[in-house]
This record gives structure tokens, C-alpha cells and sequence, in this order.
């Protein structure tokens, strides 16, 4: 009896490229708890949490209701969206530079290491959300508090990644680039990162999280622009159509950049993906 | 009369461990003359490669010291390249053949056309084409180390030092690579310190034979191999001369290893 609805779902499935039928099976429980959602607010109404439908419309018309020309990007998008990510990517840059840079020297240089390592705990540990008074302080309510943060609190992870794989680079790799006389540059820069960049690159990758927690945390609390400055300024409105439409805009916006860094790893790491397959 | 190329003079190594000292190498001294092949031989685990190590200005040593052209080698020198019994962790695998190769040249005000050159010169020597733009991955074991040989060459080192070198490549291979080997040491001009446990094979290749003793190693013997070259797989292999060095050395590293 039911074998033949199945088979047809089953024929359907099939009929669909390999790469879409991937897709499916990788989101249909996110699918479902959103309709679970929709039913849910749509049966029992509440300003507070409107349907997924009306969170996604405002989401559109708030800040991807642009002409074609400024590639859909409303007004709304340009001031906020714009402003959160360039405070996001240059407290990331600053991470990833002093990062590995740090971790590189504290991973060399055993001395360094033991100097360093109450001070690296002490920061790692440090909830970097509650240096938000203080950098406000230092700052005042400008982009560059919400660049330090963002700096300051995803540093950690990939100084300790980095560190951790520049101690275990392979001995004969190191003997190797001894022996070939390499200058202290080229030693860095061909042997001693490519090395240790599985361990950097996966010390990037968890930061990228951090910063954009950080992004919008500080601007939730002191900012005149981004996402989190609009999230809050709407919720003090009552506009809750609107902070739901900003929250999607993040998991989006989220879901983007670590697509984007997926590319990159994958690119940067394909000698270490193709070694593990070939031995 | 000339100084050797090679002077290695009362090289010693200990190791400071929970049972007190462990020594390693104690007062190995020979020498290796300009254009000579010459093997190190010992049983296993008598220290072979720390020594090599040692020589390649890449470990501390304890006592003694190592002169190069008379000059004490202090780090890895100039005119002295190294070939790594682990091809694959000494071939750098985020790097493309010829990048490998090239590593050694770059950085150092070469020219451009000349170090493509030197790259295609030192693949070309060691019979391999075409694999310039792959990764040393996706290359058989034979040829990483041939590749490893090339990065060697390209340096255009006076004397190579080479660690058990073909000790993991099945014996089919090792052997093309023996010849490979002998080929590109006259090719080149070069001088070759080659450290093996297998005895047939420093036989085989060398015009002297070290023989260490078990550990600590100290040179027990030296001994000439006065086998005509070119040598040749069957023919030098079938000769008496060849069976009794090699059985003048296996009885020396038997007897030492007991």
C-alpha cells in the first residue's frame, strides 16, 4: 500500500542531482523545526515571537530591499551591516596577524613560551565580554572599541593554535629546512607556517565565531550603528518583527562567512587533505 | 700533502639520562677524501645517524669536531647537502616538485632563469620528467627520493651526506636507485658520506667501508673496496672479491653486534 508513495518520493529524490538530494539531508530538520515555528505562532499569536513568514519578510524589506544597482542592499543594510562587518573583519585581521605572529615566536621559542604562559592563560580566560566597561572607557562608544574587542577576544584561540602547531611541526622537517640554510624568512614563511597551518587554520576558523559574537555583543551595548545597535534600538521600540528579522540576518551572515572560510581551508589545505588520502 | 675534503676528528656524543651518561659515539675519527664514496656501516641502533647528524652541523656534539675544507662546521655549511632517510617528511608535501627542488636556490640573488635551470638540470639527473608541477604525495616512494636526490644536486654540494636513503623502498627500486646514485656521484664530481645498515650495499657503492662497532660507536674497521667501477648489479655482485668484503664486514658487524 505504501510502497508506491514511496517509491514515487523515492523516484522524485532521484530525479534530483546528487548535490540538491546532499542538501536535503543536510537541512530537512532545520526545515522542519521552522515550520514547527510557523504553525506554532501562527495558532497562538504573539508580538513577541511572529512567524518565521513575517520574520523572513521583514528581513527582506528591511535590509534587502535595495535597487539592483546597489546589489538589493537597502539603505538600512549599507548603514548597519556594512558598518558590524568592518568592525568584525578588521578586529579579525588584527587577531589573526597578532595571533600568529605570537603564537609562531611563543611555538619557537621554548623560554619565551614559559615567560608567556601565565599572561595567555590569564587573557584566554578572561570572559573578553566583560572587558566591554573598560574598553569603553579607553575608547569611548567608537568603532575602534568594538575593533579592540573583537581583536583582543579572538586573538587567544589562534595564538594557542598556532603555538601548539609549531611544537608539533615534524623534527625532520625542521633538520630538513636547517640543512637546505634557509633564511630565517623563507624558514618562516615556506616551512615553519604551511607546517603548522592545519593547526592555524582550525584556530581561524573557531575565531571567526568569536569575533562575530563579539561584533554584535559590543554593539548591543555601545554603538550608534550595526546590527546589534539596530537589534536593540527595535526591541526598545517594540519592534520585534524587526530584532527577529536581524537575528536571521546574522545566522546568515554567519552561515556565509563560514562557507567563504570552508573555500579557503579547503584551498589552503588541500596538500594535507590529498597527503591523508594518499598514505 | 692535501687535506682530505672531509675531516671527521675524534667525534664523540654522550647523553645525559636518569642512569647516568649514555655514550652514544666515542672518538670516531676517518676521513673522506675529494671525489671518494665512502659508507658508513654498524649494526642497528649504534648511533649511524646521529653521527651523521653530527657531521651535518644538525646535532650538538660532546666532543671532537668535524672540518670541512679544514674549516670546523659549526652549522650546516656551504657545499653540503643532506638527503634524509624519510622522504616524506623531509619533501616538503605543501610544496610542488620543482619547488621542492628550487627551495635551496631561492632567496639568494640567483636569477630566475637560472634557478629553473638548476631545477630542470637536477630532475633531468635523476630520471625524472614531467612530474615538475605534482606534489611529492602523489609520487611513489622510489621517486620522492629521487626527488630528494634532485634537491640535493640543485644545491651543487661538494660532498652529499646521505642517511640509510633507501631504506624504505622494496628492493627492486633500491637497487635502480644504487645506480641512480652512482651515476649522478660521477656525473657531478661529487663526494658521497652514504650511511646504510645494509652491508651488500655499502659494499656495493663505496670505494671505503667505516665499520662501526654496537654502541657506543667507535670506527672498528676501515676497509678499501677495490672493485672496478663502473660497478653493475650482477656482474660486480658475482665477482669473489665482492662476497669476501662482504663477508669480511658482516663478520665485523655480527661479531660487534654480539
Amino acid at each position: 500500500m505504501s510502497a508506491a508513495p514511496v517509491g514515487v518520493a523515492r523516484g522524485w529524490l532521484s530525479g534530483l542531482g546528487r548535490g540538491a538530494r546532499e542538501t536535503l539531508s543536510y537541512v530537512w530538520l532545520l526545515g522542519v523545526l521552522l515550520l514547527f515555528w510557523q504553525w506554532r505562532a501562527t495558532a497562538s499569536p504573539s508580538p513577541f515571537v511572529p512567524p518565521v513568514s513575517d520574520a523572513l519578510q521583514t528581513l527582506r524589506s528591511e535590509w534587502f530591499s535595495g535597487s539592483a544597482s546597489q546589489l538589493f542592499l537597502s539603505e538600512i543594510f549599507r548603514d548597519n551591516a556594512f558598518a558590524s562587518l568592518a568592525r568584525a573583519t578588521q578586529g579579525w585581521l588584527v587577531a589573526a596577524m597578532v595571533g600568529v605572529s605570537l603564537g609562531v615566536v611563543l611555538g619557537v621559542w621554548r623560554a619565551a613560551w614559559e615567560f608567556a604562559n601565565p599572561v595567555v592563560r590569564f587573557g584566554m580566560s578572561v570572559p573578553s565580554t566583560v572587558l566591554l566597561p573598560i574598553a569603553v572607557v579607553l575608547f569611548g562608544i567608537t568603532s575602534s572599541m568594538n575593533v579592540f574587542l573583537i581583536a583582543f577576544g579572538s586573538m587567544w584561540v589562534v595564538l594557542v593554535n598556532t603555538m601548539d602547531g609549531v611544537r608539533n611541526i615534524d623534527e625532520t622537517a625542521m633538520l630538513t629546512a636547517r640543512s637546505l640554510r634557509l633564511s630565517r624568512f623563507r624558514a618562516f614563511s615556506r616551512v615553519l607556517v604551511p607546517a603548522a597551518s592545519p593547526h592555524i587554520v582550525t584556530g581561524l576558523r573557531v575565531s571567526i565565531g568569536i569575533a562575530l559574537i563579539l561584533m554584535v555583543v559590543s554593539e548591543l551595548f555601545a554603538a550608534t550603528e550595526g546590527i546589534g545597535y539596530y537589534i536593540v534600538y527595535n526591541q526598545r521600540t517594540f519592534q520585534y518583527r524587526k530584532v527577529w528579522g536581524a537575528v536571521f540576518l546574522l545566522a546568515f551572515l554567519g552561515v556565509a562567512l563560514n562557507g567563504l572560510f570552508a573555500l579557503f581551508e579547503t584551498w589552503t589545505l588541500r596538500w594535507h587533505r590529498a597527503r591523508g588520502r594518499g598514505e | 700533502m692535501e687535506s682530505p675534503l672531509l675531516q671527521i676528528d675524534r667525534l664523540s656524543k654522550s647523553y645525559p639520562s636518569r642512569r647516568g651518561t649514555i655514550q652514544a659515539i666515542d672518538d670516531v675519527t676517518f676521513h673522506v677524501g675529494r671525489g671518494e664514496f665512502v659508507s658508513v656501516v654498524g649494526p642497528s641502533g649504534c648511533g649511524k645517524t646521529t653521527l651523521l647528524m653530527g657531521i651535518a652541523g644538525l646535532r650538538s656534539l660532546t666532543g671532537g669536531d668535524v672540518r670541512l675544507h679544514g674549516q670546523t662546521i659549526v652549522e650546516p655549511p656551504e657545499g653540503m647537502a643532506v638527503v634524509f632517510q624519510d622522504y616524506s617528511r623531509s619533501l616538503f608535501p605543501w610544496l610542488t616538485v620543482a619547488s621542492n627542488v628550487g627551495l635551496p636556490l631561492r632567496g639568494r640573488g640567483m636569477p630566475r632563469a637560472k634557478i629553473t635551470e638548476t631545477i630542470e638540470r637536477s630532475l633531468h639527473a635523476v630520471g625524472l620528467h614531467g612530474v615538475a608541477e605534482l606534489h611529492p604525495w602523489q609520487l611513489s616512494g622510489g621517486m620522492q627520493q629521487r626527488v630528494a636526490i634532485a634537491r640535493g644536486l640543485a644545491q651543487n654540494p661538494e660532498i652529499l651526506l646521505m642517511d640509510e636513503p633507501f631504506a624504505s623502498v622494496d628492493a627492486q627500486t633500491r637497487a635502480n636507485l644504487e645506480d641512480l646514485l652512482l651515476d649522478v656521484w660521477s656525473d657531478y664530481g661529487m663526494t658521497v658520506l652514504f650511511v646504510t645498515h645494509d652491508i651488500d650495499e655499502a659494499v656495493y657503492l663505496a670505494d671505503r667501508v667505516v665499520v662501526l662497532t654496537a654502541s657506543p660507536a667507535r670506527v672498528d674497521q676501515i676497509i678499501g673496496v677495490d672493485l672496478p667501477r663502473p660497478r653493475h648489479q650482477l656482474a660486480t655482485k658475482a665477482r669473489p672479491e665482492f662476497a669476501r668484503l662482504r663477508a669480511r664486514v658482516f663478520e665485523l658487524v655480527m661479531g660487534s653486534a654480539r
